[in-house]
């Protein structure tokens, strides 16, 4: 055969970071993160804000205003000022229990709730998708273009309905959703969980009007939501209104103006936050009234006026333990979420309950947008451009895949560097007559020997019908998929019966040890050469041996006791020469024993033709050959 | 370790690197495949990586990557005419055999 040049297996182009993005899409306030350079950072808006009140506005000339700029219409046109929309996503007038509760004018209408607003009526999956077109644009500002895709954290609990309206309302505000992610696991994510040790780990979100404690599980580089719990009516709100009673009380105050209220609330927050840092926080204000306002807020009185908050939240914790079955002695780490776990008090709530001090090094507002933005930056496939950190997830195969087939030998099916997501069939077949089952396994790495590569999987196809070696059908499929699961099925193709694996062939494997067996493969070139030469001999000659003896048991009678003793002898060396590690002497033993065999051969032929024949009427044979014509 | 290109290769090569405007050579390289286990690889050269070793035939450059060298040392490629069909044939001391359509052979 000749052959002719062929243009080189394009080796991966340069490729360019992808513009990716993290959505935290939260009840109170949203944020984008992005990974501009192997460090995930939230965006800023213009004047240096990160958050974004998710707050959306519809003005009566049609103007849509999102954020800060629609916070101050919360009080003066609560029906066109939709906050918290969050609640409503997915739900229907039945699901939110009392639907009065709610300053809004309800359409009537079976499915998804529908708000009347001056622009019209509007879901929330509408309403939601003013919020991302907002932090979309803020994105593709600062990226410098389109986002390929986003990750939108959603919270544990949220069921289908509320993950689907989610999705939507990205949809609808242009985005491309590569992936909903749980919020508790975006926050471990941003931790660096996921690269470390497996174990059960708890995230506590503590957010302005919701708290929500998830309790997650890390094996194999996934993690499983195990258990979740919480309370919708409790945040950092709840502790701004204590310290707002506290000044109420303690300054003696009457009846307030709304705006009165505002402000002193807004002076309750302020010195919470400023308990986060100092032992005392002033409090003081002039009153619309003309009255002056002068406390002092002290980190004990504090504590006190909110000791029953913190107490509330830890009632959802013990919770959560019981469902997933555990105790605080299996829980490897505490994650803090949201604004209001900067509370001190928190956290030493949150340490002396689990007896270990919470991770706080990341900002709790921000923790769940990073962890976001690291996924989607990995979904879109820049990791392999930042440093080899992130090996785990890789969107080229960094060794070959294969099976083991007779011998011991690697067919390789996925070659190195091979770009993910892939599929991969080839067809094999059985090796010996009647066989209907076969040991499937599937091995990593370069060299020719199975023993010398990394073992992934093993699984096995039953149910084979029983046929001739080498008449099944079999084919196997590697597909791995763009976050590099690895599944290989097997099918008969007549009867279609079928198996499969799945496996994560890169967990595990770090940079070192990848490299380490790709040098291996090239300083073992010529001992691997000469195994493989010597185990593809010596599966020759077993099936000459075993063919051979099977011949001899059927049609032994052809052969004169000169021819069969012969026949015996050359087996019985060729069957010695197996054992050992000797190629050429075994090669030599395959050449005599072949010949030794092939007037047998030619006698066995010659009978079997005859068999075919007789017994077969004339007419039959020749009926054959009348149709042929009449057909021709 | 030797690789020899034929004077017909040589210039076959030559003609079609400068017909295709770019490539620094011909790579060569051996693949598990087909029905006897190893089949060749024939590709134009772009670039030299880390596990490459180059020989020099005729003004030509081949590149074979290590792991497929031991199943190619010695081998002699020609650019010959079969009938009506031309093209290169690798000419290989390590082939022991061949199966029957000849893409693939063994050792």
């Amino acid at each position: 055969m000749l052959l002719q040049i062929s243009e080189p297996d394009s080796p991966a182009p340069p490729r360019e970071r992808k513009r990716a993005a993290g959505i935290d899409l939260g009840t109170t306030h949203s944020l984008v993160a992005s990974v501009p350079q192997s460090v995930a950072t939230v965006l800023p808006d213009e004047n240096g804000r990160v958050l974004l009140p998710s707050v959306v506005r519809y003005g009566e000339a049609g103007e849509v205003t999102v954020g800060y700029g629609a916070l101050p219409w919360l009080a003066r046109d609560v029906t066109n000022t939709i906050a918290s929309v969050k609640r409503l996503m997915g739900r229907g007038l039945a699901d939110l229990g009392d639907a009065r509760h709610f300053p809004y004018h309800w359409a009537e209408t079976s499915g998804m709730v529908r708000l009347k607003t001056c622009a019209g009526e509007k879901n929330p999956v509408e309403i939601s998708a003013e919020i991302l077109k907002a932090l979309r644009v803020r994105a593709e500002t600062q990226a410098g273009g389109a986002l390929e895709g986003v990750v939108v954290t959603v919270p544990a609990y949220f069921d289908d309905a509320q993950r689907q309206a989610t999705k939507e309302a990205a949809r609808l505000a242009g985005l491309n959703v590569l992936r909903l992610l749980n919020e508790p696991t975006a926050a471990a994510i941003a931790y660096g969980l996921d690269h470390g040790a497996e174990g059960v780990y708890v995230v506590y979100d503590l957010g302005g009007g919701t708290f929500d404690v998830s309790i997650l599980r890390l094996s194999r580089g996934v993690f499983e939501v195990l258990a979740t719990h919480g309370d919708s009516a409790l945040g950092g709100d709840d502790f701004d209104h204590r310290v707002f009673c506290w000044i109420l009380e303690t300054a003696n105050l009457p009846p307030l103006a709304a705006e009165d209220v505002r402000l002193l609330l807004m002076i309750a927050r302020n010195a919470k936050e400023t308990l986060t840092q100092h032992e005392t926080a002033p409090v003081v204000t002039t009153l619309s009234t003309g009255l002056r306002v002068e406390l002092t807020l002290t980190a004990e009185i504090f504590t006190e006026i909110t000791e029953h908050l913190v107490q509330k939240t830890l009632m959802p914790l013990k919770r959560a333990l019981r469902d997933a079955k555990l105790s605080i002695e299996d829980i490897k780490g505490v994650v803090l979420v949201g604004g209001a776990t900067r509370m001190p008090q928190i956290r030493h709530a949150v340490a002396d309950f689990f007896k270990q001090p919470p991770l706080v090094n990341l900002n709790p507002d921000e923790v769940v947008a990073l962890g976001a933005a690291i996924q989607a930056n990995a979904l879109v496939g820049n990791r392999s451009l930042d440093s080899g950190e992130d090996w785990l997830l890789l969107d080229v195969t960094p060794l070959s895949l294969g099976l083991e087939t007779m011998g011991g030998l690697v067919e390789k099916i996925v070659p190195r560097n091979a770009g993910i997501p892939l599929t991969r069939a080839q067809d094999f077949t059985t090796f010996k007559d009647g066989q209907t089952a076969l040991a499937i396994h599937v091995v990593q790495g370069e060299r020719e020997k199975v023993a010398d590569c990394r073992s992934l999987a093993r699984f096995e196809l039953r149910g084979i019908p029983p046929m001739v070696a080498g008449a099944a059908r079999i084919r196997i499929v590697f597909q791995i998929d763009a976050d590099g699961l690895l599944s290989v099925s097997a099918r008969e193709q007549t009867t279609g019966v079928e198996a499969s694996v799945v496996v994560k062939p890169s967990y595990g494997l770090d940079e070192n040890e990848i490299t380490r067996m790709l040098e291996d493969s090239m300083a073992h070139a010529r001992d691997d050469m000469q195994a493989r030469a010597l185990v593809e001999t010596q599966v020759e000659a077993d099936q000459l041996i075993e063919l051979t003896q099977h011949a001899l048991a059927e049609d032994g009678d052809l052969l004169n006791d000169a021819e069969r003793s012969a026949i015996d002898a050359a087996l019985e060396e060729l069957a010695q020469r197996r054992q050992g590690q000797e190629l050429n002497a075994l090669r030599l033993a395959l050449a005599k024993a072949n010949s030794a065999t092939a007037e047998f051969a030619g006698r066995r032929m010659n009978r079997s033709v005859q068999k075919a024949l007789t017994g077969k009427r004339v007419d039959q044979v020749s009926g054959i050959r009348n149709q042929t014509v009449e057909n021709g | 370790m030797t690789i020899e290109l034929t004077s017909s290769a040589v210039k076959h090569i030559q003609a079609s690197l400068t017909k295709r405007g770019k490539g620094i050579g011909l790579r060569l390289g051996v693949r598990t495949s087909g029905c006897s286990g190893l089949a060749y690889k024939l590709e134009y050269a772009d670039e030299v990586q880390a596990e490459d070793v180059c020989f020099e035939s005729g003004g030509v450059t081949v590149v074979i990557d290590k792991k497929s060298l031991p199943y190619l040392d010695g081998t002699q490629l020609d650019y010959r005419r079969e009938g009506l069909n031309e093209g290169f044939k690798f000419e290989n001391p390590n082939v022991k055999s061949q199966c029957g359509c000849g893409e693939s052979f063994g050792v």
